[in-house]
């Protein structure tokens, strides 16, 4: 009923994420040379909907393993794993050490406690959805990873 | 959405014949325009659901309809378990149970005016809001499981609500045959510290001005009078709610070719309701339904203990409690006969009509309270359950007004900190952590919910009964 979805253009090489529009939620997007790059692009982009990444200091950090069958699962676990942890321990990231091969993706993930002055949340993610779930290589190292996340 | 697909079945309704493996036809409900208006996505997802196994009668949207995940929201479909019909992880949505509730307080808007400024200050402060945001009860496990089995019931016998509210909530506070085993231990990890919390994007407290009375016997019947102040909660089930989609929705869509399902796309993930996914599923499900009932219940008596600071008469008795995001089993009208069904309302709301024996007593000769939820500064509107909404759509109503406009478009048209002052113009006093967040759910980011509502009476899903307009809106 809808055509597909054109592969979108990367944007500049100093903002390597975006958001893509949703009616009731938020798509993210997340570019990179590597599958790796792209999910921690992908990670930016779901944290710029809650703040600005930039303004996340790294003082403490969490680790995160997690395996999946495909790489669009392991970037929707990947997304889902990061909510989880910013929920129950009352975090938010703004930088990220990834490394994926075979399936499994072992992650470093840098925030501090949410801070309602400075970090100033506009939205609290529930879950990363399969609307718009991809993860491809578009051109020879050119890694796109992307989902709608319901918020 | 090209309306040239469709067949139109009134000035109000619209369906779509079943077709590319539809196994019942599609209905849209509302007018040419809101149907103009919706995505094309909308058509796509509820021909979709249609698809699904054992799917009865037909696959309806809402005139609230928008763009989801899977199903449509404002979507409503229900199926029949012995026929191989499906339960679905994306039918119910990542916030189960989110719904709304309203208290009364009979108190008049001068008495509000008179102290708008620190009782929103204190709302603000006392009921935890936003990312982030801690509730004061920590729940052992024991606590939790009690908690998931209980519901507002739970709540209550815990000192957070009062016996007589129970009445006045959906399935009287507490959906039976959940099973707290179904849980996970990262479901309940991140519920440890979110009751009593309201949660952040579209949820809100706001004390609202009745302003209009379009039906005023079922109005009195609802205790609802013109020139008389409410308060209005919408939340739900938090974090639990959210990693029990999470987890579901992944199983549902990785299990479902060895279930046998061929899914019309991976987002309306589903499992038989006989097997044991499907059995899981509904067990977790039905606790995340009495984690928000209990939730709201908090929420409500926290609302009471400001009110009791400000005002003598702070009883704020509950009108009605009523949830969106839903997968409940009920006996409905189906080819000439009654069948039990699965009925998934996403982004709906039930709408039973007067008489209806599931209802509560007091209500049952006026129908179902349906409470819709405005956007800050549009206002809010309470129908009824009319007896025509059980053949239309299950019984079943629209919840809000709907989006139009994605987060994104939102926050370039317009500036939370301009939102605020715009509103605190008209007399609404908004408080949020996050003028962003004010930004991406400014009222004109909502479809017109008059227009909604108007299209939801004209469908004979639901009658009109009051216009609520915001005084205070507390914003997560």
């Amino acid at each position: 009923m809808s055509d597909p979805p054109a592969i979108p253009s990367p944007p500049a090489p100093s903002k390597r994420w975006e958001h893509f529009p949703h009616d009731a939620d938020l798509g993210i997007r997340g570019f990179g040379a590597t599958p790796a790059q792209a999910f921690e692009q992908g990670a930016l982009a779901l944290v710029a909907a809650i703040t600005d990444p930039a303004l996340v200091r790294g003082a403490e950090t969490v680790e995160i393993e997690r395996e999946a069958p495909s790489l669009d699962l392991l970037f929707l676990d990947w997304l889902n794993a990061l909510i989880f942890e910013m929920a129950e321990r009352r975090m938010i990231f703004g930088t990220f050490d990834i490394k994926i091969g075979k399936g499994r993706l072992t992650a470093r993930a840098h925030g501090e406690a949410v801070s309602r002055d400075r970090h100033a949340p506009a939205v609290e993610p529930k879950g990363a959805t399969f609307t718009e779930l991809a993860v491809a290589e578009d051109s020879p190292g050119q890694w796109r990873a992307q989902c709608v996340v319901d918020v | 959405m090209d309306i040239s697909r469709l067949e139109k079945l009134s000035e109000s309704a619209w369906r779509l014949s079943p077709r590319d493996g539809m196994r019942a036809p599609a209905i849209i409900y509302a007018a040419e325009t809101l149907v103009s208006e919706m995505d094309d996505k909308v058509l796509e997802q509820i021909a979709n659901v249609a698809k699904l196994p054992g799917v009865a009668r037909a696959a309806y949207a809402m005139p609230d309809a928008h763009w989801g995940y899977g199903f449509p929201i404002g979507g409503v479909a229900a199926f029949d378990a012995d026929e191989g019909g499906v339960v679905s992880a994306g039918g119910v949505g990542f916030d189960v149970s989110c719904g709304v509730r309203t208290h009364l307080t009979g108190l008049t808007p001068d008495q509000i005016h008179a102290v708008q400024d620190d009782l929103a200050a204190a709302l603000y402060e006392h009921i935890p809001v936003g990312l982030g945001a801690e509730g004061e009860l920590r729940l052992d496990d024991q606590e939790m499981t009690a908690m998931l089995s209980g519901g507002a019931r739970w709540a209550v016998e815990r000192g957070f609500g009062r016996e007589e509210d129970l009445l006045r909530i959906e399935e009287r506070g507490r959906a039976v045959d959940a099973d707290p085993a179904e849980v996970s231990e990262f479901a309940r990890k991140r519920q440890r510290r979110e009751m009593g919390t309201l949660g952040s994007g579209n949820h809100y407290l706001e004390v609202q001005e009745v302003v209009d009375i379009f039906d005023p016997v079922v109005a009195e019947g609802y205790g609802l009078k013109r020139g008389e102040c409410v308060v209005t909660i919408h939340c739900g089930s938090r974090g639990l709610g959210h990693q029990i989609g999470t987890e579901f929705l992944r199983e549902m869509a990785v299990s479902a070719p060895a279930l046998g399902i061929a899914l019309p796309d991976r987002e309306l993930a589903c499992a038989p309701i006989k097997s044991d996914l499907g059995r899981r599923y509904l067990g977790a499900m039905r606790s995340a339904i009495n984690c928000a009932l209990a939730n709201r219940e908090i929420i409500g008596h926290l609302t009471r203990q400001v009110f009791a600071r400000f005002f003598q008469h702070g009883e704020l008795p509950l009108m009605f409690d009523v949830s969106h995001n839903t997968c409940k089993v009920e006996r409905h009208a189906v080819d000439g006969g009654t069948r039990d069904l699965y009925v998934h309302r996403k982004g709906a709301t039930r709408a039973f009509g007067p008489g209806d024996e599931r209802l509560p007593e007091s209500l049952r000769a006026f129908g179902q309270p349906v409470l819709i939820g405005g956007s800050m500064g549009t206002g809010s509107f309470v129908l009824a359950g009319v007896t025509t909404s059980e053949e239309r759509a299950f019984s079943s109503a629209c919840h809000g007004a709907g989006r139009r406009m994605s987060r994104h478009a939102a926050t370039r048209m317009w500036g939370g900190r301009q939102v605020v002052d715009d509103l605190r113009a008209q007399g609404i006093i908004v408080k949020s952590p996050s003028m962003r967040g004010v930004a991406e759910e400014a009222p004109g980011a909502y479809k017109d919910v008059g227009a909604v509502v108007d299209s939801a009476e004209a469908s004979g899903l639901a009658k009109k009964v009051a216009f609520l307009r915001p005084m205070i809106c507390v914003k997560g």
